[in-house]
């Protein structure tokens, strides 16, 4: 269709001097960009990596003169009052539980409330949806007790489950099992399966994309969640690593090789994921916000 | 686009589970079946969610430490406490709503507009784009902890390196954590560091979900550069817009982490937002039923604000 504009003819070749020069300001630009963005995280990195007495020293010396695995071996090692390797796997353990956590109860619930009728259905799922606008902070001081009655005080269960309440993955989940076309259940139910078999054996399998999207958008929360385990985690060995790195801080105050060594531990599993999966995360986020 | 008119067709449905229907509808064998799949998400849903919020409401009518067995009924206690002078809650407490409104005033607009930048330039046909897009968006996939000690070791008076390269360029040392505005300018400029990316790329989405054709009939009228933005892409980013204002201003009311880290809440309590003062209350010295009186104040507001915030969009929709 664009050959047939009359845009076309002003359409610029690849060798046209102007259109060079043109995208050498936005190319400037986007460098410049990406300079302030990556040079932080360059600098947490080295600043790890340095014997601490060279972490102040200026010029700043952006590859390490010496390299140390100072700051590595220290958080790795202290196991009484900081123990970040523990730290680190109560991390990974509630994330993983709290993306599994959510990817099933979601799943299941958005199955019913896209495919399914019963009475109230729509009542539900508003009801539902309208809890996404109530603001997080409400939840504080009541989770708080229910957590407290629970038992689950200081213990991973209360960052692992109550997060999973959220409305967004059965929001997010009931919207793709919508787009799915009617005849995929249909076939499989004329020939009699049920609606178990049908989820587990149609829709799941078909769903890898979203479920993935799900997972990794949970993950991250969960492994960055810093408020709510700041006061429901109370003694240390029971820390997830953000609780964690500002009690780090406080004890290493000026020893920024040990500070640093914290927060690229707390990065790196983020940035892989991201690396791998950065397209399910782009995704997810834009899509939600095209949705609002 | 295409997202929004895939609900139709299952929403014609009739409701009702009439037999005498078109046999298109897969029935449900047992009335159970809906029940069973719902179940495990009701029960955290009703837990809490549904519980505490009503729970929330009950806590904030009395004076509630869980450390004590007596609980006193106060009633509105805990509100008007907040909107008198002689309380001891009530200076602190707006303060830090003060706080929380001064970093959503200086925040939100510039989350509103520098992404928008950066998503036009990236929406240019422009080579890496897909790269250029990670990098801006890699801050946001790091938590609130990272980040702020990162910022904390950057932005120190002595031994950050803001400092030092301000020095490069002549300038005298800045007093990033410890004095005003400059703790301000920290703690804005840390988030918008982190966040930019995700604004950005949900711009960047909508952008690319404007109809090419509408900017070449622009073009044939000739229209220039700056007109095209204001006829062709601000309209057709009005939902995308009002997206990322109300996303951004939650965003800040909810601030906590940055504060918490960066600055602790300093100079004197200057940069304690309303998020850490309603924690420490509730959380720390366990005057819960004045800090879940706080958390509907807030709550009020934060709703004021948006319905004003959307009342704005609507008008300029006419």
């Amino acid at each position: 269709m664009a050959q047939t504009t009359p845009s076309a003819q002003t359409k610029p070749t690849r060798r046209d001097p102007r259109q060079v020069a043109r995208l050498i300001l936005p190319y400037t630009l986007l460098i410049l960009l990406t300079v302030v963005f990556v040079a932080p995280l360059l600098w947490m990195l080295s600043t790890s990596l340095k014997p601490n007495f060279q972490t102040t020293q200026f010029p700043p010396n952006w590859i390490p003169q010496d390299f140390s695995g100072e700051g590595y071996s220290t958080i790795l090692t202290t196991t009484t009052q900081n123990p970040v390797l523990r730290w680190f796997i109560n991390s990974l353990v509630a994330a993983t539980a709290h993306a599994a956590l959510v990817l099933v109860t979601a799943s299941m619930a958005a199955y019913a409330l896209a495919r399914m009728n019963f009475r109230g259905k729509n009542i539900l799922f508003a009801l539902i949806i309208s809890t996404l606008f109530i603001p997080q902070f409400v939840f504080l001081m009541p989770n708080y007790l229910i957590v407290d009655s629970l038992g689950w005080l200081d213990t991973l269960l209360a960052v692992i489950v109550p997060s999973a309440a959220g409305a967004f993955g059965v929001f997010f989940l009931r919207q793709f099992y919508l787009s799915l076309p009617q005849e995929l259940e249909e076939a499989a139910l004329i020939d009699g399966a049920n609606r178990y078999q049908i989820f587990l054996r149609i829709i799941l399998p078909i769903s890898k994309a979203p479920l993935a999207t799900l997972a990794v958008l949970s993950f991250l929360t969960s492994w960055n969640d810093f408020l709510w385990p700041v006061y429901v985690l109370l003694s240390p060995q029971n820390y997830t690593l953000p609780p964690g790195l500002s009690v780090l801080q406080g004890a290493y105050n000026t020893n920024y090789t040990v500070i640093m060594a914290g927060g690229v531990l707390a990065s790196v599993p983020v940035l892989i994921l991201y690396l791998f999966a950065q397209r399910y995360i782009i995704q997810g986020v834009s899509r939600s916000g095209l949705k609002g | 686009m295409a997202t929004q008119g895939i609900e139709q067709p299952h929403i014609q449905q009739p409701p009702g589970r009439k037999p005498s229907g078109s046999r298109r509808k897969p029935t449900d064998a047992s009335l159970l079946t809906p029940f069973v799949f719902l179940a495990p998400y009701l029960l955290l849903f009703i837990v809490f969610i549904v519980i505490p919020a009503v729970f929330g409401i009950w806590i904030s009518l009395h004076v509630w430490d869980p450390l004590l067995i007596a609980k006193p009924w106060v009633g509105l206690q805990n509100y008007t406490d907040l909107f008198s002078s002689n309380s001891t809650t009530a200076g602190p407490f707006w303060n830090s709503m003060e706080a929380t409104g001064k970093f959503t005033l200086y925040s939100v607009p510039l989350l509103v507009v520098i992404p928008l930048v950066v998503a036009l330039i990236l929406n240019q046909q422009i080579r890496g784009i897909q790269f250029f897009r990670a990098m801006y968006f890699a801050p946001y996939v790091l938590g609130v902890a990272v980040i702020g000690v990162l910022w904390r070791f950057l932005l120190d008076p002595n031994v950050g390196l803001v400092n030092y390269y301000l020095g490069v360029l002549g300038l005298e040392k800045v007093p990033w954590i410890t004095a005003l505005p400059w703790a301000w300018v920290s703690l804005v400029g840390a988030t918008v560091w982190w966040t930019l990316g995700f604004n950005a790329v949900i711009y960047l989405a909508g952008l690319q979900d404007i109809d090419p054709e509408l900017y070449n009939a622009a073009k044939v009228d000739g229209a220039n550069r700056w007109q095209r933005f204001v006829n062709v892409t601000l309209p057709g980013l009005r939902p995308v817009l009002l997206f990322v204002v109300t996303v951004t201003i939650l965003a800040s009311a909810n601030m906590f982490g940055q504060s918490y880290i960066i600055t602790k809440g300093a100079p004197g309590e200057e940069t304690t937002t309303a998020i850490m003062y309603i924690a420490e209350t509730g959380l720390q010295q366990f005057n819960m039923g004045a800090a879940a009186a706080m958390s509907y104040v807030l709550a009020l507001a934060l709703l004021i604000v948006s319905v004003v915030n959307f009342a704005v969009f609507r008008n300029r929709g006419d």
